[in-house]
């Protein structure tokens, strides 16, 4: 898996939100895009997945463009994960169902194989007494945790993660970036937006600065958080010390 | 064993008590004012032998309930093609294809046109015009025009609602299941749908409750049904009587079919929110 973004942009209206992104993706690495609120991340994870058309640029997935428009976007997006900020995990079917959905009707797996092998995803996270319940009766540590075995139930080659920890009580947090944790184990490659800056330092092999629509910094987590060089970014990560969420 | 009332289990016991009371003896007011006031009106004799005269009612009822199987029939095939042709214009109304633009603009035309004229109406211009216009023995059948004219009218009714249903699933979920590769039509099959369809139960059954009483108007055309029975009786019999009779009989169909709406909307909500065992 190779991903790779050349000139990436998106408006929408006349608001440009994304204003040239470059970006390459290496198999099994751990990319975090940080930066303030509008600052286009979580527009960046859509266009990789498809869910929001670019105007301008190139998306190329192992050297295919994905941003070809006309592109069929379905079996694009199989192959690609991704997880929200509000879990939109489906209220209508059971925790189980809930993972065994995509594979069954996207991937053809029969009904009994796919309950057990979403059975054995939900265990791997500490859910199988879940499994029975439908979501409004889980904690939201555990939503989460079920919809990132929702996207990995369809064996995803990267895994798209925006802010997922943000609509969590803070005790609930833990839980569910100990799963991302056990990803990067596992080799997962993974692209997430986050607030959470000692996250980000702790587990991304590489970190990248958004502001305006533009990656205006990047670079591994001790350099981007120890010896930031542009003033934006330095005043960002200020903010971010003042605010709580980062040790000096 | 028994065990010893909780705290809490004793206080709830004496609020169901009290309240229980509290029905009985407002209720039992409000029947012997009713009890006592009525008879005491001017008119009472005389609306009492005209619309409550038992021996006309059992003499009548027998009839009326045969009729009333037609009222049933009638519903009974008009229901299914309402839904599901309302469901397939509200399909229409909100495809987002741009290959779809001239169906979802005729699904608009329909709802908004069907809906702006009385379903009476439908029955007369449907009942007697279609019929005119074919000029053919065979399909002059007043019940087949009158069920259509039903069917017409309210897919419109049912359509809006269904829409409205498709249209309240947030946009998110149809994102969760795009990105898990879900096709546009799976999405709608496996996602939006199922969310919005049990949303729109409870308005659904208002239709069809409405649909029950309106079956009468195919009467308008000619055939014996309930109502036209009893318009028959009361000719002959110089009493109303046989509109009481009729009267009973829809209720007897649209009280257990509210009744059952509620009860299915209970079962929905407790399942969404409990331990479901399987
Ligand atoms: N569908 C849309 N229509 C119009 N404007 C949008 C839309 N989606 C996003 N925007 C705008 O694009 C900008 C970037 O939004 P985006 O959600 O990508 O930011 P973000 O970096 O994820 O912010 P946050 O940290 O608050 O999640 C914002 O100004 C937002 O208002
Ligand atoms: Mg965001």
């Amino acid at each position: 898996m190779k991903l790779r973004l050349r000139g990436v942009r998106k408006s929408f209206g006349s608001k440009v939100v994304l204003d040239g992104i470059d970006l390459d993706v290496g198999e099994g690495a751990v990319v975090c895009l940080i930066g303030s609120s509008g600052s286009g991340k979580s527009t960046l994870l859509r266009c990789i997945n498809l869910l929001e058309p670019l105007d301008d640029g190139v998306i190329e997935l192992d050297g295919l463009d994905i941003a070809e428009p006309g592109l069929p976007p379905d079996p694009i997006r199989r192959r690609i994960g991704m997880v929200f900020q509000s879990f939109n995990l489906f209220p209508h079917l059971s925790v189980l169902d809930n993972v065994a959905l995509a594979p069954r009707k996207v991937l053809g797996v029969p009904t009994a194989v796919a309950r057990v092998e979403a059975l054995e995803l939900l265990a791997r996270f500490g859910l199988a007494d879940k499994a029975g319940d439908f979501p409004d009766r889980c904690s939201g540590g555990q939503q989460q945790r079920v919809a990132i075995a929702r996207a990995l139930a369809m064996q995803p080659e990267l895994l798209l993660l925006d802010e997922i920890t943000s609509a969590l009580d803070p005790e609930l947090v833990g839980e569910v970036l100990d799963v991302v944790r056990d990803l990067r184990q596992s080799g997962m490659t993974m692209i997430l937006a986050t607030h959470e800056m000692a996250f980000a330092r702790e587990i991304s092999d590489r970190v990248c600065f958004l502001d305006a629509g533009r990656i205006l910094e990047s670079g591994p987590p001790q350099q981007l958080f120890g010896a930031p060089q542009h003033d934006r970014t330095k005043a960002f990560l200020l903010r971010v010390i003042d605010a709580g969420r980062l040790e000096r | 064993m028994q065990q010893e009332p909780t705290r809490r289990q004793r206080w709830e016991r004496r609020q169901r008590r009290r309240s229980i009371a509290v029905a009985a003896l407002s209720s039992t007011t409000a029947l012997v004012a009713v009890v006592l006031a009525v008879p005491r009106l001017p008119g009472y004799r005389k609306v009492r032998a005209a619309f409550f005269d038992g021996e006309i009612f059992v003499d009548t009822f027998g009839p009326l309930a045969r009729a009333f199987l037609y009222d049933l029939q009638i519903f009974a095939w008009c229901a299914p093609a309402i839904l599901m042709s309302g469901m397939a214009i509200a399909l229409a109304r909100t495809a987002r294809s741009p290959a779809l633009f001239p169906l979802r603009v005729a699904a608009t035309v329909y709802t908004d046109g069907v809906r702006g004229v009385p379903v009476v109406l439908w029955i007369y211009l449907i009942g007697f015009g279609v019929p005119g216009l074919l000029q053919s023995r065979t399909w002059s059948n007043p019940v087949l025009w009158g069920s259509t004219a039903l069917i017409v009218a309210y897919s419109a009714y049912v359509a809006e609602v269904f829409r409205a249903g498709i249209e309240s699933v947030h946009e998110s979920q149809r994102a969760a299941a795009r990105s898990l590769g879900l096709s546009n039509t799976q999405t709608l099959r496996h996602v939006v749908l199922p969310q919005a369809v049990r949303r729109v139960i409870p308005p659904l059954m208002n239709d069809l409750v409405s649909l029950q009483k309106d079956v009468a108007l195919v009467s308008f055309l000619g055939p014996v049904e309930a109502l036209r029975r009893a318009q028959s009786f009361k000719s002959s019999l110089a009493n109303f009587t046989p509109y009481v009779g009729a009267a009973l009989l829809f209720l007897c169909v649209s009280v257990p079919l509210t009744r059952l709406t509620d009860h299915l909307l209970q079962r929905e909500r407790r399942r969404m929110s409990a331990t479901a065992i399987r």
